[in-house]
């Protein structure tokens, strides 16, 4: 290590020397870690009861979770034997971003009493001791040195600091053995397992202390080379992380004793697999769909018409499964109806047809109340008592014991919700790669040059179009069940609940075009955000939009890069440079600096 | 090439009076044109002289107002995909890869009207989804060690330097198995050397048994390479034949350079010109057809 830094030339924000940020960033990080253990406020008053000394809670978790992940990795990167493999990328960028994380978490709490009880009065010790704790920790960090060498535009402070965020690129890791590896997956999963449902369960305040815990430390992972490591593994062993995934997701109503956290998960699970067949629309085939949800209502109306509901016109009641055929046949014949006229023209004219289209279904289910038009839907009363499914004489409308844990209704509809995102996820996945998927790829990248090579572009589109039409109306096929009642103001273009036409579109961009994981991440956040911050209100969708353009500037591609954006990054693709090359580059550079 | 395939005379392009009128504006003014297997015609004229889109009309990019197309007999319906799968295969003037697909999909692609696994083989991925995807692989993987891009199967298309992503694009042409190769300026913006390498290429594509017709404004490339070139000029073609009678046509040196004009430039005018470019010193490369006169020990 020694050798290295004269030549790494150490530029950092403040001229501290390496050791004394180091000891300085691990004070800091211990003083807000005790701070937690001490009382943060007097009274109960503020949710999560930070009054105990000695027992962490609420708020306090997070940042006793930020504190100890800034200490480990400080510790990784001064080379402490047994933990360097937590950043084997940058060292000293993922130490400032967990700190950064600490400190607004921290901050926030501190604000949060403040605000919420009426004053700074109410504030008690602790609270100061963790939030100096986590400044100190913050100033150290700004003292370490950068994991890139400094460039010449790094003039002016911004420009230093964003310096001082970037990190290398991880090299190769070690062979391991197969069954570390697994484990590795399955422990991965386990934490993000975790996450999730703590996300899910946690109250408003702690969702905002969450959501900036996350939004620091998911970066400070990247950026130390474990999100690299992890995708290089998890591309070795896709069966087992598919499956590992699945096991993970399934798990999720287990954790939870409140109906109403499941039913949350069910309403994700919907909304990422409507936006997941949206991707096979907008990702993989490039035409922009602004009325999908409709096709969500179109399947979901067909179900909640022949479930045998008191209020249904048609009095009929058919074997769930039959209802699934029939709710993704209608969608599909809707989609193809809708996609063959209009998918002979290019660009936006498409998304001009498709944005009517969300319309006329939400205004023609409106209309079909018997005297606007013929009684089919009732009208904006909607299809209300849609019954529960009963299917091999598991009831889904009662709980159920299963290996000592109760399974509510919604955790029953989750079950079943997640065996459709698995159907969807392998739809998606082996189209994608397929002949059908490049040449959906192909005409999305070029038109005309893909017919010239033999692509019917009106055919490989009408089949993306149906296609995708076909995952929804099966996903809305389930979300007529587990929402009651089917309303057509279910069905917006825009609103604060989704799913709606536009939240579909967001996740899917947001999440990351023509990926699988993007999609459903940017699907729970965008169900999760406004579900968590009612208290809002009125300012719920400014603060969302504000979000999103934030997010669009610094990340067009969105969370989660797709292999191809990935690949863009390897500009000659010289993918196996790093480990052949950094020994001369070190020799290299010390030499030079020598 | 003493390997000429070219015992069979057999005709695979047919243009009969291809006419393309844009509004007012007649593009191509009846052109007919064969050529036949195993051979290599080339289509020169200046600027705008309707080459590209005459190469379109072949295509079925465009629709052609009057004339038909005809590959191996029969003819082609104007669309593209159907002419590519009748054994029609282009380049474009200006490359038009798949940018975001890696060089090996851009390949795959160009298998597409050579497989025929829709979406209910690629979702059940029965065994002989998994065997067509094999064959593919196996066949782009093989263009790919033909053009010398094997090495960067995995690279993104946008990646690639100029001269290899035309390469790649003739990879590309070549995985629908064509009996004709069109070739819309090949080697524009290479270097003499990368010149050099397409036009080995192209013959060891023709030595395969595919017709190549190519446009080109690089005379030493189109003289050196061509059975037969064709000149369009103002949507006309003006002559056909071996590159010996289009060199020597005066109407084709009349068509690149102009005619002499009646009251020609005088002596003293001409040494002013000639004094003004050595002084520039500007190292004109441009290649007149002219200078080209010395190619002949090709035949």
């Amino acid at each position: 290590m020694t050798t290295k830094t004269p030549a790494q030339q150490p530029t950092s924000l403040l001229p501290l020397p390496a050791t004394a940020a180091r000891t300085g960033v691990l004070a800091g990080a211990a003083l807000a870690l005790a701070g937690t253990f001490l009382a943060w406020t007097w009274t109960e008053e503020f949710p999560g009861n930070l009054t105990v000394t000695g027992y962490p809670g609420g708020l306090q978790v997070l940042t006793l979770v930020g504190a100890t992940l800034t200490a480990l990795f400080t510790l990784s990167g001064m080379g402490i034997r047994g933990l360097t493999w937590l950043t084997p990328a940058g060292k000293s960028s993922p130490v400032l971003l967990t700190a950064l994380g600490v400190l607004g978490t921290t901050l926030y709490a501190i604000a949060a009493i403040s605000v919420q009880l009426g004053g700074i009065i109410n504030l008690e010790p602790g609270a100061w001791v963790s939030g100096v704790g986590a400044l100190i920790a913050v100033i150290a960090a700004l003292g370490l040195p950068h994991d890139l060498p400094a460039e010449e535009d790094t003039t002016g402070a911004w420009a230093r600091f964003k310096h001082a965020l970037k990190a290398p690129p991880a090299p190769r890791a070690k062979e391991l053995p197969n069954w570390a590896e697994i484990l590795i997956i399955t422990a991965a999963f386990g934490i993000g397992l975790y996450v999730f449902a703590y996300g899910i369960d946690a109250y408003s305040e702690l969702f905002v202390g969450f959501l900036i815990t996350v939004a620091l430390v998911a970066p400070a992972v990247f950026r130390a080379g474990l999100i690299a490591r992890l995708n290089r593994l998890t591309a070795k062993h896709r069966t087992i992380t598919l499956t590992a995934a699945l096991i993970a997701a399934a798990c999720f109503p287990f954790t939870q004793t409140d109906e109403s956290y499941a039913l949350i998960g069910a309403n994700i699970l919907i909304f990422a697999t409507v936006a997941l067949g949206l991707n096979v629309v907008v990702g993989l085939a490039g035409l922009l769909d602004l009325g999908y949800v409709a096709f969500l209502g179109v399947g979901a109306y067909t179900a909640a018409l022949v479930s045998g509901s008191p209020q249904s016109t048609f009095g009929v009641q058919f074997p769930f499964w039959a209802a699934v055929l029939v709710g993704a046949a209608a969608s599909l014949i809707f989609g193809v109806l809708i996609g063959a006229p209009t998918l002979r023209l290019r660009g936006d004219y498409l998304a001009i047809v498709t944005l009517g289209f969300g319309e006329i279904f939400r205004i023609t289910m409106n209309n079909l109340n018997g005297s606007a038009g013929p009684d089919i839907t009732n009208g904006s009363q909607g299809i209300p008592n849609i019954p529960d499914l009963e299917l091999f004489g598991f009831n889904f409308g009662m709980p159920h014991e299963i290996a000592g844990f109760t399974l509510g209704r919604s955790g029953n509809y989750y079950l079943l919700m997640l065996l459709f995102t698995a159907v969807v996820v392998m739809v998606f996945r082996r189209s994608g790669e397929s002949r059908i998927g490049r040449a959906w790829v192909a005409v999305r990248e070029d038109e005309t040059a893909a017919t010239a090579m033999g692509i019917n572009g009106f055919r490989v589109k009408l089949i993306a179009f149906a296609l995708g039409a076909t995952l929804a109306g099966f996903a809305g096929t389930v979300q007529a069940h587990v929402s009651y009642s089917i309303t057509p103001e279910q069905y917006l273009f825009a609103n604060t609940v989704p799913p709606n036409s536009a939240f579909l579109l967001a996740a899917v961009i947001l999440g990351g075009m023509g990926t699988i994981s993007g999609p459903l991440i940017g699907a729970a956040l965008l169900y999760l955000i406004p579900a968590k911050l009612q208290f809002l209100e009125d300012f719920q969708l400014l603060l969302f939009g504000l979000a999103l353009i934030l997010l669009m500037r610094f990340r067009p591609e969105g969370l989660v890069a797709n292999k191809r954006a990935q690949l863009e990054f390897h500009e000659t693709g010289q993918l196996d440079v790093p480990d052949q090359r950094l020994p001369d580059d070190a020799v290299g550079t010390a030499k030079a600096g020598a | 090439m003493t390997t000429m395939t070219t015992t069979t005379n057999t005709t695979v392009l047919e243009a009969k009076d291809v006419t393309m009128r844009f509004g007012g504006l007649t593009a191509v003014r009846s052109v007919g044109l064969t050529v036949n297997s195993g051979e290599i015609v080339g289509l020169i004229g200046p600027n705008g002289a309707g080459k590209t889109t005459f190469f379109n009309c072949l295509t079925g990019l465009y629709v052609p107002t009057e004339g038909t197309v005809a590959y191996k007999g029969t003819v082609l319906p104007p669309k593209p995909h159907l002419v590519t799968s009748a054994g029609i295969a282009r380049t474009f003037q200006n490359i038009r890869l798949f940018a975001n697909m890696t060089v090996l999909e851009n390949v795959l692609v160009g298998r597409h009207t050579r497989t025929k696994e829709g979406l209910w083989s690629a979702l059940l991925r029965g065994p002989g989804f998994k065997k067509a995807e094999a064959a593919s692989h196996e066949r782009a993987m093989e263009l790919l060690e033909f053009i010398g891009l094997a090495h960067k199967a995995d690279h993104l298309a946008r990646n690639l330097p100029y001269g290899e992503q035309r390469k790649l694009e003739i990879a590309r042409a070549l995985a629908s198995e064509p009996g004709l190769l069109l070739l819309d300026e090949p080697t524009a913006g290479m270097n003499p050397q990368e010149t050099r390498a397409t036009e080995e290429l192209v013959f060891a594509i023709r030595d395969q048994g595919i017709a190549v017709l190519v446009i080109e404004h690089d005379m030493r490339f189109i003289f050196n390479l061509c059975d037969r070139v064709a000149v369009l000029v103002q949507g006309e073609k003006l002559v056909e034949g071996t590159s010996d009678v289009v060199q020597a046509d005066e109407r084709v040196v009349a068509a690149y350079l102009g005619t002499p004009f009646e009251g020609a430039p005088g002596d003293e005018e001409v040494a002013e010109v000639e004094a003004a470019e050595a002084a520039q010193e500007t190292p004109s490369a441009k290649a007149a057809p002219s200078t080209d006169t010395r190619t002949e020990d090709d035949q």
